[in-house]
């Protein structure tokens, strides 16, 4: 860590290296994905309450019209994202598993790119809480994969003074790549995005993170910085989970997120280059969120690549698309850290999904063993919120989930998935800790 | 002074000590007595010592404390025998209370065999890490997982997992504590009472064939139960028949009759009873999964 310093490379401790898989789909530039026949838009692809429809069954919607309205501040809108008509609102599948109500619309067949339903908007003139307003209507959401809603991030509460927005572009998940492709693509709506964001929070610098594994990214995104200064680049270690925003704010300013506390608390607000770019992107045009980029990747495709996906397209389209042959064992959304295990591919790409991988069998290898904690401590090594995952573990085991949270810090936990990692034990901690945080969420409600 | 005088004179000090000691321990028992009914012990030992909470107090001991001040009655007991509970009532000489008994109830009659399976799970073995990894592999996201963490729970080895993987009640054995009601990560059990004989199976929210293709016994909301059934008795709602317990009075099997599929039952003593134009399963085997 020391050393790391001398030789000015910022990071944080603890963490681990695993293996990075971006070489088959790094160097691919971005290409548009046609529209599949039926798209599906759930209403709740988000963190938040779901959004109300406004069309109706047999209805024609436009690509980029308006479908459904936010439901209070804590929700998004949803657009179309291409022309056709509205074959039904019913329940429909989900990656998160329960079915989930959704617009479903059948794609007219010369359907074009162009989308249809814009409003150009000066936001340059725009002072901060219309900037938030448009940002909501957008529809945008934090594009890394946590899918909650950036006009709520960017609405930090009055008593915080914000100093730094930190941008978040490590894409420290292995195989992912489709951060990398945005900075290096859309470097113009990435500095943007970020001098809006800057406004609306009131930050006076931003510093964009990226890892040390992306410096054609550092060196382009440099090359375009405005003259002010107020912008500026920085290059962190390659380490999982750099992209954390607590990990990368300690990593680039040296300030830790008290626990329980959230980043403004410490005059920080983070956000993800792939929601930056998209601000900086639909913003002016008055545009809402109708496709994002989506890393496939993986042994079962023989198309790898960055894909601009509509937002509502089914993932079977997606993979038949990426020469998907059909003998998958595991299809994950996201990444191979944190990422979910799909259980039917007739659910849809939604806001959140910044990779699709597809595994072979081989690449997953047998279901290991779960033996008994050795208490070696690698996880308490590991952990980069300097919790004892070992300790959780046997109270988890015990279904002490209260006194997990009250004494062992449960909710700091950023389910990184780290200590299930380095674990000689194979002991599926992270699960336990999912697992444990989902009863004491239902114990709240 | 001589050295039996010294052991004199220490043994006469530790001796008055001991005595003013003593009187004083004496002088506070009195005073600082605190009557407990003896009738608490005699209570609390007829009790089972489960601890489990069925009764609404934090334990064994509480409820033995209620019992004498008359909060409750001992039929709230569910743990006891009828028997148990009728001895303690004659000692404290209150009625035993009309409770009827409540079990524990599964809506979902999804077992391996008619439920169809979308992708093969293989993390922990536990329903819920298994909902939290895309709801589980079944292809109905309201249906039992199947992974026993209700068996687990109880603590009265009340529920047994079936040949197809559904947990099965053991209606004398359940004591209504509530503890696989908590675990259960899709919410598929409550506490009925037992003269709740007429029971809908199924928490499939979607509609005929929809329903249907995921699970043979679903509720595909054709709404012949309720057009049977007397009125009040049966209503559809979210795409499921609904019974309103509160005219329980008015249930009789005619409700069930023509349930094609099934998922409406008529619990006996012998366990659920399908209608008669109901589908016969007769596949034993898991489905294929995909």
């Amino acid at each position: 860590m020391t050393l790391l310093k001398w030789f000015g490379r910022k990071s944080f401790s603890h963490g681990v290296h695993p293996q990075e898989h971006k070489d088959g789909t790094a160097h691919r530039a971005i290409r548009r994905l046609p529209f599949a026949p039926r798209m599906i838009v759930p209403l709740a692809q988000h963190i938040g309450k779901p959004s109300r429809p406004l069309v109706k069954v047999g209805e024609e919607v436009l690509r980029g019209q308006l479908i459904a309205e936010a439901d209070g501040f804590m929700s998004v809108p949803q657009h179309a994202p291409a022309t056709g008509v509205v074959e039904a609102i019913e329940l429909m599948p989900s990656a998160q598993g329960p079915r989930v109500r959704s617009i479903v619309i059948k794609v007219y067949e010369a359907s074009s790119q162009e989308v249809l339903c814009d409003q150009s908007q000066d936001v340059d003139n725009l002072d901060p809480d219309a900037i938030v307003q448009a940002v909501q209507a957008s529809g945008l959401v934090g594009l890394g994969g946590a899918a909650f809603p950036s006009h709520v991030k960017l609405k930090v509460p009055a008593e915080h003074a914000i100093h730094t927005l930190v941008v978040n572009g490590c894409e420290c998940e292995p195989f992912l790549t489709t951060d990398h492709r945005v900075m290096l693509e859309q470097t113009d709506d990435l500095i943007r995005g970020t001098r809006y964001a800057m406004r609306v929070v009131g930050a006076k610098r931003a510093v964009i993170g990226v890892e040390d594994n992306k410096m054609d990214a550092v060196e382009t995104i440099r090359a375009r910085l405005p003259a002010d200064g107020n912008i500026s680049v920085e290059a962190v270690e390659t380490k999982y989970p750099q992209g954390s925003e607590k990990m990368l704010i300690t990593s680039l300013l040296g300030l830790e997120v008290p626990s329980g506390g959230h980043t403004f608390h410490i005059g920080v607000v983070v956000n993800n280059v792939g929601t930056l770019a998209a601000m900086g992107q639909l913003l002016p045009r008055g545009r809402g969120l109708i496709e994002r980029v989506v890393t496939v990747a993986g042994p079962g495709v023989s198309k790898p690549g960055n894909y601009r996906v509509p937002i509502g397209t089914p993932l079977r389209y997606l993979l038949g698309y990426a020469g998907f042959s059909g003998s998958a064992a595991e299809v994950i959304l996201g990444g191979p850290m944190m990422g979910n295990a799909i259980a039917s591919l007739d659910v849809p790409v939604t806001k959140g999904v910044s990779g699709v991988l597809v595994l072979s069998s081989n690449a997953i290898g047998q279901p290991r063993t779960v033996h008994p904690c050795i208490k070696c401590g690698q996880c308490v090594s590991a952990c980069p919120i300097h919790l004892n995952p070992s300790q959780l573990g046997l109270l988890a085991a015990k279904r002490e989930y209260d006194l997990m949270a009250e004494d062992f810090h449960l909710k700091d936990c950023i389910e990184c998935g780290c200590c299930s990692f380095v674990c000689p034990s194979s002991i599926p901690l992270v699960q336990y800790f999912r697992i444990a945080k989902s009863v004491l969420r239902e114990r709240a409600a | 002074m001589s050295p039996i005088l010294h052991i004199a004179a220490s043994g006469a000090f530790m001796a008055s000590l001991g005595v003013t000691l003593a009187s004083l321990l004496a002088f506070a028992n009195r005073r600082l007595y605190v009557f407990e009914d003896p009738r608490i012990d005699q209570v609390d030992e007829m009790l089972p010592h489960a601890n489990c909470g069925a009764c609404g107090t934090a334990g064994c001991r509480q409820f033995a404390e209620a019992l004498i001040d008359g909060r409750t009655d001992p039929g709230k007991c569910t743990v006891n025998t009828a028997e148990t509970n009728q001895v303690i009532a004659d000692l404290l000489g209150v009625a035993v209370g009309d409770h009827e008994k409540q079990v524990a109830r599964l809506a979902c009659g999804g077992g391996t065999h008619v439920a169809r399976t979308r992708a093969r799970y293989e993390g922990m073995k536990s329903c819920r890490a298994a909902a939290l990894v895309s709801g589980g592999g079944k292809a109905c996201s309201w249906g039992c997982l199947g992974l026993a963490d209700c068996a687990e729970v109880c603590d009265f080895d009340a529920i047994a997992m079936d040949r197809h993987g559904l947990p099965l009640v053991d209606a004398a054995k359940c004591t209504a504590c509530g503890d696989c009601i908590e675990v259960c990560p899709k919410g598929l059990f409550s506490l009925q009472p037992a003269n709740h004989r007429l029971w809908v199976a199924c928490k499939n929210q979607q509609l005929g064939d929809e329903a249907e293709l995921e699970c043979q016994v679903a509720c595909t909301a054709c709404g012949r139960c309720a057009a049977d059934a007397p009125e009040g008795l049966l209503t559809l709602r979210n795409n499921l028949a609904t019974v309103d317990y509160g005219n329980n009075r008015l249930a009789s099997r005619i409700a069930i009759e023509r349930c094609p599929t099934g998922a409406i039952v008529w619990l006996d003593n012998e366990g659920a009873v399908k209608g008669r134009d109901a589908k016969k399963v007769v596949r034993q085997e898991a489905l294929p999964v995909g």
